[in-house]
């Protein structure tokens, strides 16, 4: 990475940071820290990545602004991860993307929804469309399988490897040396670290959600709308063993496996979004990055479209609605797997590429000395 | 906006730990509290937002402390730092009392962090503070906020006038305009003087304005003044500050701990005349970087320059200044604006002076000069691998000695011994009873806490009698 502005700052904000360790307790950032006494612009890029955005440090911290050191680590971090987003970028003529990210993501879904509207009434008879299907294969009479399998498969592939790109990326540049990356209790203590967002507990009483009161409320949000997110791929990947290995053809009936994974997994998708968006809208703003909320809202905001249309969908698939409804859910599906990689979905990626970088610096190895209590 | 026209039972002066303990307490035992704080909300909490922990008695090992600490060790330990400057019985209440102070702390929204492996080690005798002060101040705000204890920021209290050994009223300036208001008691918890250069001038001459204020600028000793000059018996020398050396690049206040610098045992220290003036090397470092700050304002213009090599970089705790580097001892000398001819003899003569031995940054380990004045008598090692570094030093006054006498029930003393009627006092403003000179890491809070606590108390059952 360049010394960028936020480079800069990041390190000038880790030195003030490293001398006084106060908030050595909140999160795993700073026992990351203690273990350097310069930073590099990879450590930079590590750390900022490493920050879970909790608040805690920013709430005790004799040094926020109006201080005259102005020491606001959140305020850093999501800047320079902003900058860790594009620098990591694949490939890197896209980077651009990440610039103006929520009109960016806006224009796709737009097109998207476009796209699929237009291809399907125009490609499609009018009574394929608006007439009402029932049984098995009834969604294929409006899109057909073929079409939806290939436009899946080629969109999120691509976007698999653009972010399976993007993490090498990260990782050669952060991780270089590391040793233990592939250690087996390694990565379990970084897996579930992630899963329960052990770190944004704020040291086990929960984070700055709003101000200085602490909660765990972000944090069961966030939960509510990644382990949606998880049941609905879940839902997808039963419904796929269900058609190619079993023969059972959709739609599903309402207590079949896909159905309730996708249903769970949908309303947990729209509380957890909603919940977040409210999140940040009442918020305390000066602790946050105002450069990434496009990118953040727009993120939540296509999740809260996927799950709210799949659900309308599920409610009024027996009528003549539901062509247009498929047209207009696969419409923010597709956008989502285009935007993946470019995107808020990214700090998921490169999170964990942090955690596992973190577990390999301080997890104990067998047999070994512990390295951080 | 706060009604202080209005009558309340409790005016707590201050907005510290000991402010909100007091204020919280006498809430909690029915009495209306308006809280005073001379600072913004934005720099509330006094020298507690520097705070990091809270020295606590405990029989077995906790969540947050590590194997015991028992009364009488840690009575012994007080008496050690303050060569008997002690009074006794106000000690014992303070230690005896820190148990159930942490457990009331956890019961405000106070959080600890489990016992750390810090390079203090004060796992033992301190609980460390989740996030530290200012965290610990947030919860306590709050906690007030919930009570209902009425909080009047960037307001000072100005004068609490006094007759026939009580309070008749309180002067509290705020934005401009000075009010008067009645109260049935006070609690002044408005701690020391340390950020009034005028009055350290009194008793440091011009060096005083050389000084650095490590914490607060709104610790202008006004009440502590106000009350003395109105027959209060004052305890404490006042003459007397803890006073460390920090880096000089800090700025005049409130620049609390990341301006301290671990590097004096592993360098050597000169005055602006470019020569040694004590043994950097003569015991641990936590046993002597509190002399350093008097060490530093007896030399000329208040400023002195630790310089070491390459070797040493690692050995102490960075602080957020970068070091001075230089190639060579000329360029260090440089830099620092300090006499080459006169930097170089000492450095030879240092360097000359060293005997080999094995180093140990860990332990007294005897690495000593021979034939050298001062001597430093440990980690003494040759500076002699460049680059070499030098960091500039100045006082950091951490807080003064001088405050009002109290009881055990947080009572003001008079001149004439009696007790105040309704005037209570808790934190920095009395701490001097208990530690008369020295320091115990940890211990301010502790008292601040368990007389916070008395105070708010008393304070209470006053008003409503």
């Amino acid at each position: 990475m360049r010394n960028t502005d936020a480079v800069v700052e990041a390190r000038r904000e880790m030195e003030i940071c490293n001398a006084c360790r106060y908030c050595e307790g909140y999160c795993a950032v700073f026992p990351a820290m203690e273990l350097r006494r310069e930073f590099s612009n990879a450590d930079l890029s590590y750390l900022a990545n490493l920050c879970h955005d909790c608040r805690g440090c920013f709430y005790a911290c004799q040094y926020a602004p109006p201080h005259e050191f102005n020491v606001n680590l959140p305020h850093a971090f999501a800047r320079l991860r902003a900058e860790t987003y594009r620098e990591y970028a694949w490939p890197g003529l896209l980077a651009a993307l990440f610039r103006r990210n929520g009109v960016i993501v806006s224009l796709i879904v737009a097109l998207a929804l476009a796209g699929v509207l237009l291809l399907t009434t125009t490609l499609q008879t009018p009574s394929a469309v608006y007439g009402p299907h029932t049984g098995a294969g009834a969604f294929y009479v409006v899109i057909p399988l073929g079409v939806m399998i290939a436009a899946g498969l080629a969109t999120f592939g691509y976007s698999a490897l653009a972010l399976a790109m993007g993490t090498a990326r990260f990782w050669r540049d952060t991780a270089v040396g590391l040793t233990r990356r592939a250690d087996l209790s390694v990565w379990r203590r970084a897996l579930s670290d992630a899963a329960a967002l052990r770190n944004l507990s704020g040291g086990g009483f929960g984070c700055n959600d709003r101000d200085e009161s602490f909660s765990n409320v972000r944090r069961w949000f966030h939960h509510a709308m990644f382990y949606g997110f998880v049941a609905c791929f879940a839902a997808t990947c039963v419904a796929t063993i269900y058609h190619h290995v079993l023969g059972w053809i959709a739609p599903y009936p309402l207590l079949s496996v896909p159905v309730v994974l996708g249903t769970i997994g949908g309303i947990g998708l729209l509380i957890g979004t909603t919940g977040l968006l409210i999140l940040k809208l009442v918020r305390d703003p000066v602790p946050a990055a105002r450069e990434l909320l496009g990118a953040d809202v727009a993120l939540l905001l296509l999740l809260a479209a996927v799950a709210a249309t799949g659900l309308v969908l599920l409610a009024l698939r027996d009528g003549a609605a539901m062509g247009i409804l498929l047209a207009v859910h696969l419409g923010f599906v597709l956008a989502l797997f285009l935007v993946l990689p470019y995107g808020k979905f990214v700090h998921g990626i490169y999170r964990l590429g942090a955690l596992v970088h973190y577990a390999a610096e301080t997890v104990p190895a067998r047999g070994g000395a512990r390295i951080i209590e | 906006m706060t009604d202080l026209a209005g009558s309340y039972d409790v005016l707590v002066a201050g907005g510290g730990n000991a402010a909100l303990c007091a204020a919280i307490t006498a809430r909690e035992a029915g009495a209306s509290v308006l809280l005073v704080e001379h600072a913004p909300r934005d720099f509330r909490g006094g020298n507690s937002r520097h705070t990091r922990n809270f020295r606590v008695i405990h029989a077995a090992p906790t969540a947050t402390l590590t194997e015991a600490y028992g009364d009488d060790e840690y009575w012994d330990d007080l008496r050690r730092v303050t060569a008997g400057e002690t009074d006794e019985v106000l000690a014992r209440l303070t230690i005896r009392n820190s148990a159930s102070a942490l457990a009331w702390m956890e019961s405000h929204g106070v959080r600890f962090q489990p016992s750390l492996t810090g390079t203090l080690s004060l796992s033992r005798t301190n609980a460390f503070f989740l996030g530290g002060g200012k965290a610990l101040l947030n919860a306590y705000y709050r906690a007030a906020e919930r009570l209902g204890v009425a909080i009047r920021y960037g307001a000072e209290v100005q004068e609490v006038r006094l007759r026939d050994g009580a309070v008749e009223s309180v002067a509290v300036e705020s934005g401009g305009r000075t009010m008067r208001t009645r109260v049935k008691t006070v609690v002044v918890a408005a701690g020391g003087f340390q950020a009034n250069i005028d009055w350290l001038r009194q008793y440091w001459g011009a060096a005083a304005d050389n000084f650095l204020i490590r914490g607060t600028p709104y610790a202008k000793g006004r009440v502590l003044r106000n009350l003395l000059d109105q027959d209060v018996m004052p305890i404490g020398d006042p003459t007397q500050c803890h006073a460390v050396a920090i880096d000089a690049r800090a700025p005049k206040f409130d620049g609390g701990i990341v301006t301290r610098l671990d590097a004096i045992p592993f360098s050597i220290v000169v005055n602006r005349e470019a020569r040694r003036f004590y043994d950097e090397g003569e015991d641990l470092w936590p046993k002597r970087y509190a002399i350093w700050g008097r060490l530093i304002a007896q030399q000329s213009g208040q400023i002195a320059y630790a310089i070491t090599d390459a070797k040493a970089l690692t050995l102490f705790m960075p602080s957020m200044y970068p070091a001075i580097t230089g190639a060579t001892i000329d360029e260090i000398a440089g830099k620092l604006a300090l006499d080459r001819t006169a930097l170089g003899q000492t450095v030879r003569a240092y360097n000359t002076a060293v005997r080999p031995g094995p180093f140990d940054d860990k332990i007294l380990d005897g690495c000593r000069t021979d034939g050298l004045t001062p001597a430093k008598s440990h980690w003494a090692q040759r500076i002699d691998t460049p680059p070499y570094i030098a960091y500039p030093l100045r006082p950091g006054i951490t807080f003064t000695y001088l405050g009002v006498k109290v009881d055990d029930r947080a009572r003001v003393v008079m001149r004439n011994g009696e007790r105040a009627k309704n005037l209570f006092a808790a934190g920095e403003i009395m701490a001097g009873n208990i530690l008369g000179r020295g320091y115990l890491a940890g211990f301010g809070m502790t008292i601040g806490t368990v007389f916070g606590r008395i105070a708010g108390t008393e304070a209470a059952r006053h008003a409503q009698h």
